[in-house]
């Protein structure tokens, strides 16, 4: 199996809360990151896909592609956001793992649509120390 | 089973091109990368399968390094992958195509089997993954 990985990054706020518990809930279960007035990260954005390698490209798919799916699917939808108010998050709270489920979804769907590719992985960074992945590279 | 990983680095120039194909249709087709550029390239080469009960070892790391350095610093680091090599004629020297001719020539070097993938990163944030499928 062969594979194509690129990383992107972007900067977003984003505040941990539960919006139907309480503020003293929420800053049990979510701590620091609690903080009504927010905080944010550098996210890191690995994009693994994979595909027939084209014959006269030699490729799985051009990397501008990728920019330009990346960029419809997650970039200017969450780049300097606060993600909170941004769909499908709000009762949905925007912790890595839900960034990764929602990112994934929509860069499955744009990959499947705009090239012969599948998406095979997503690991989103959010900081030096942690990190989610969701897929089948391994 | 584990998986136990040694990196490398070497540095190469390149550009797609087709012998076959004109001057115009090679533009086209690839744009600027047509033109000759070079790049920092790492590769992650990993190997998979149980440690000798005796060495504690899947393989001794300095047979890898000498298999690397035979198959790909030898033949790929401060050199040109269009006019150093024969590899590059018909089809263009995309990290796909390296990468799955780094795999096949390590894959040959190495003790049956026990090549599980290479990584090869062509910049920090592009790299190209060919893992042994009949695992």
């Amino acid at each position: 199996m062969i594979y194509l990985t690129r990383r992107y990054g972007l900067a977003a706020a984003h505040i941990l809360a539960q919006p139907s518990f309480s503020e003293a809930e929420n800053e049990r279960i979510f701590g620091k990151c609690a903080n009504p007035a927010g905080h944010g990260h550098d996210y890191g954005f690995e994009v693994s896909v994979t595909g027939p390698v084209d014959i006269e490209t030699g490729q799985i798919m051009a990397p501008g592609l990728l920019d330009e799916i990346f960029e419809e699917s997650v970039g200017r939808r969450f780049s300097h956001r606060l993600l909170n108010e941004e769909v499908p998050f709000g009762a949905l709270v925007p912790t890595a793992e839900n960034i990764a489920r929602v990112c994934h979804e929509a860069l499955a769907e744009t990959v499947r649509n705009r090239s012969t590719a599948r998406l095979a992985q997503l690991r989103v960074t959010e900081t030096p120390r942690n990190f989610v992945e969701k897929g089948d590279l391994s | 089973m584990l998986r136990v990983t040694r990196s490398i680095h070497f540095s190469t120039s390149l550009r797609y091109w087709i012998a076959d194909l004109s001057e115009q249709e090679n533009r086209k087709r690839f744009g600027q990368d047509a033109d000759r550029h070079g790049h920092n390239y790492r590769l992650e080469i990993t190997v998979q399968g149980e440690p000798d009960a005796d060495t504690g070892m899947v393989i001794n790391l300095s047979q890898i390094k000498e298999v690397a350095e035979r198959e790909i610093m030898s033949r790929f680091d401060h050199k040109d992958l269009n006019h150093d090599t024969e590899y590059f004629v018909t089809i263009p020297p995309t990290p796909e195509n390296f990468a799955s001719l780094i795999f096949r020539l390590l894959d040959e070097a190495l003790p049956k089997g026990l090549l599980n993938r290479v990584r090869l990163y062509q910049s920090s944030d592009l790299y190209v993954d060919v893992i042994r499928s009949d695992r």
